[in-house]
């Protein structure tokens, strides 16, 4: 268990430059998310981490010792596989033994702490086992088992959950966090699915082509993402941009819209976006002053059910906006019909120049 | 399964047999001649043991029957362990001339043995080494070594480099990862690979005959020899006692790896 600090790491694979200069810290005990889209550098960076492949510049800190040039048998990490890599060879049992034995431990205390290690992820009664026999949720926790029985310093998880259903990758989401928070390992975990970080994770490091883009709590990510990719990456988002004129934001000749009280942006082009379940939708009223209700008025090309909610596509002349609303949460609007969105200017988030 | 046609499970059934009789018949004929009491194979068939108590007797086969042995064990350790080396550091590591190495591997296999033994021969004459049971041993190794390279490589194939990773972050040293995980996962192909450098080593004729020299010769060249000043039913003897010896160890091995069956 320690704090794992990176900095101004590095890697090139070719041309390629796979990392680039990025620094985060993973703080002790935390359950850190690696979010990006494939390519984007955090299998490296996590390999980097574990000691699979070697910064070309910076450092990797382990409780405040200088790792980058330590191999990865001497690191003291965990580390579970997209594919599980369980030994074929073995038995559950010798799978999960098998790093207290390379270490030199032998007997009653290795037969004690695999035996917890196995009841840790409730898989005790399947000790004997060899890998082929197991369904894949179970390969994976004896994967977890193998990892955390030598109580590592710590747990690198590369895309654990991929190779699993959607049913057994909650459940699995659930069981990790509460593993983790018994073992209280500081763990880094890689993924690309957004909702598995959102809901796994104490704090989410997002990751575009090998630098940190944003790094945060979910919820603070999620609320306040400081750039367009961070704000469409993590949940989805509506992007405005226009000009800053007078604490409005001038989308077009025609259409302008509130920024949030106290936005000091200087005047200029200015990116905003806005959550689609923030963005209200109602048909649009006719009358005198019809044509002024609401920020945007458009038409409904699209309305996508999806059972707790449905989401409704509308074109605001030539700019498509999302707004999802909550089943109950007002009558259904049918495709065609022109409409009015309207949000809380609060909601808005000004999007720094990327 | 799908079930095939009556008349066409006949005409599979008669093709096995056929294929059987070709493999066997020629063999058992042999072993059943070796008992017959008749040199010049005359039925009809009166059973006896003299031609084996006359190969007790005969000391130029017996022999060339342990030389070919101890050439044939110390070929398969040879080859299996440098084979099985080289395997390993051609899956592991990237180095220059990787692929060249590994084009140049191959194609001595394609190479006549006749004149892989021709070269050996000038070869060893250049520099040298000369010719005996040590000239046949470095040859046999020669040829071996690429049959085991294929089937150690062929087997590594299938062996995922995330085992050794996983070993690795487990703290394992790389040479408890090759002993604990990676040679116990590719033990058949190392196996197999080391049951075709006993098969060559055994088998080999042409190779042997050149770098054999009078008095340090293999099995299969004293037959050879044996058989140019005329045959004796001693031959078939040890034909036979080679043949019930190789089909044992191929089954005790095929059975205890499960070769084509799951792992």
């Amino acid at each position: 268990m320690a704090r794992v600090e990176v900095q101004n790491v590095s890697l090139t694979f070719g041309a390629h430059k796979a990392v680039d200069d990025v620094s985060i810290a993973f703080e002790d005990g935390g359950f850190y998310a690696l979010l990006g889209p494939s390519g984007s550098g955090k299998t490296t960076l996590l390999r980097m981490i574990a000691g699979f492949e070697f910064p070309d510049e910076g450092s990797i800190r382990i409780d405040g010792e200088a790792v980058e040039n330590v191999p990865v048998n001497r690191r003291r990490i965990g580390m579970v596989f997209q594919n599980y890599a369980l030994f074929p060879n073995m038995s559950v049992e010798a799978n999960v033994a098998f790093g207290l034995e390379v270490r030199g431990e032998t007997g009653e205390a290795v037969r004690r702490a695999v035996a917890e290690a196995l009841d840790l992820v409730q898989l005790g009664a399947l000790a004997k086992r060899r890998p082929h026999q197991l369904s894949g949720g179970q390969r994976q926790r004896v994967a977890l088992a193998r990892a955390i029985v030598t109580k590592p310093r710590v747990l690198l998880l590369d895309e654990p959950l991929s190779a699993l259903d959607k049913a057994l990758r909650t459940d699995m989401q659930v069981e990790l966090k509460r593993i983790q928070r018994e073992v209280g390992v500081t763990t880094i975990f890689v993924t690309h699915d957004q909702d598995e970080a959102l809901s796994i994770s104490d704090r989410i490091g997002i990751l575009k082509d090998g630098r940190i883009v944003q790094e945060g709590a979910p919820e603070e990510i999620y609320d306040r993402p400081k750039s367009e990719f961070a704000a469409t990456f993590l949940g989805e988002a509506n992007i405005l941009s226009g000009e800053v004129s007078g604490g409005r934001l001038q989308l077009d000749a025609t259409t302008a819209i509130a920024l949030p009280q106290g936005t000091n942006a200087a005047p200029g082009r200015l990116r905003c976006a806005i959550r689609p379940e923030r963005v209200r939708i109602a048909a649009a009223p006719t009358g005198v002053n019809g044509d002024r209700a609401g920020q945007l008025r458009g038409t409904v090309v699209r309305r996508l059910f999806s059972g707790s909610a449905s989401t409704y596509f509308v074109d605001c002349t030539g700019r498509e906006m999302k707004a999802i609303v909550q089943r109950g949460g007002g009558a259904d609007i049918v495709v065609g019909s022109p409409v009015a969105l309207d949000w809380d200017p609060a909601d808005l988030i000004p999007l720094p120049a990327a | 399964m799908i079930r095939a046609p009556a008349f066409l499970s006949g005409l599979g059934r008669f093709y096995i047999g056929l294929v059987l009789v070709f493999l066997y018949l020629p063999l058992i004929i042999m072993a059943a001649m070796s008992f017959n009491a008749s040199p010049f194979y005359q039925l009809p068939f009166e059973g006896t043991t003299e031609w084996y108590a006359a190969l007790a007797q005969n000391d130029g086969l017996i022999a060339a029957t342990l030389n070919s042995l101890k050439i044939a064990v110390m070929t398969t350790i040879l080859a299996t362990v440098l084979g099985t080396a080289a395997s390993l550091a051609l899956f592991r590591y990237e180095f220059r001339g990787k692929r060249v190495l590994q084009a140049l591997l191959f194609p001595p296999i394609a190479i006549p043995w006749l004149i892989s033994g021709t070269a050996m021969l000038i070869f060893f004459f250049g520099t040298g080494i000369g010719r005996g049971l040590h000239a046949i041993l470095l040859g046999h190794v020669a040829l071996a070594l690429p049959y085991v390279i294929i089937v150690v490589s062929a087997r590594l194939q299938t062996f995922s480099k995330d085992l050794e990773d996983a070993a690795a972050s487990l703290g394992a040293s790389s040479w408890q990862t090759t002993r604990k995980v990676t040679l116990p996962c590719i033990a058949p192909g190392i196996v197999a690979g080391g049951l075709f450098a006993f098969a060559v080593s055994f088998d080999q004729f042409v190779v042997s005959y050149f770098l054999a020299t009078p008095g340090q010769t293999t099995l299969p060249v004293e037959i050879y020899a044996a058989i140019r000043k005329g045959f004796t039913p001693e031959i078939n003897a040890v034909s036979t006692i080679i043949i019930v010896f190789s089909m044992s160890l191929m089954l005790v091995v095929s059975r205890f790896f499960r070769f084509g069956g799951d792992q």
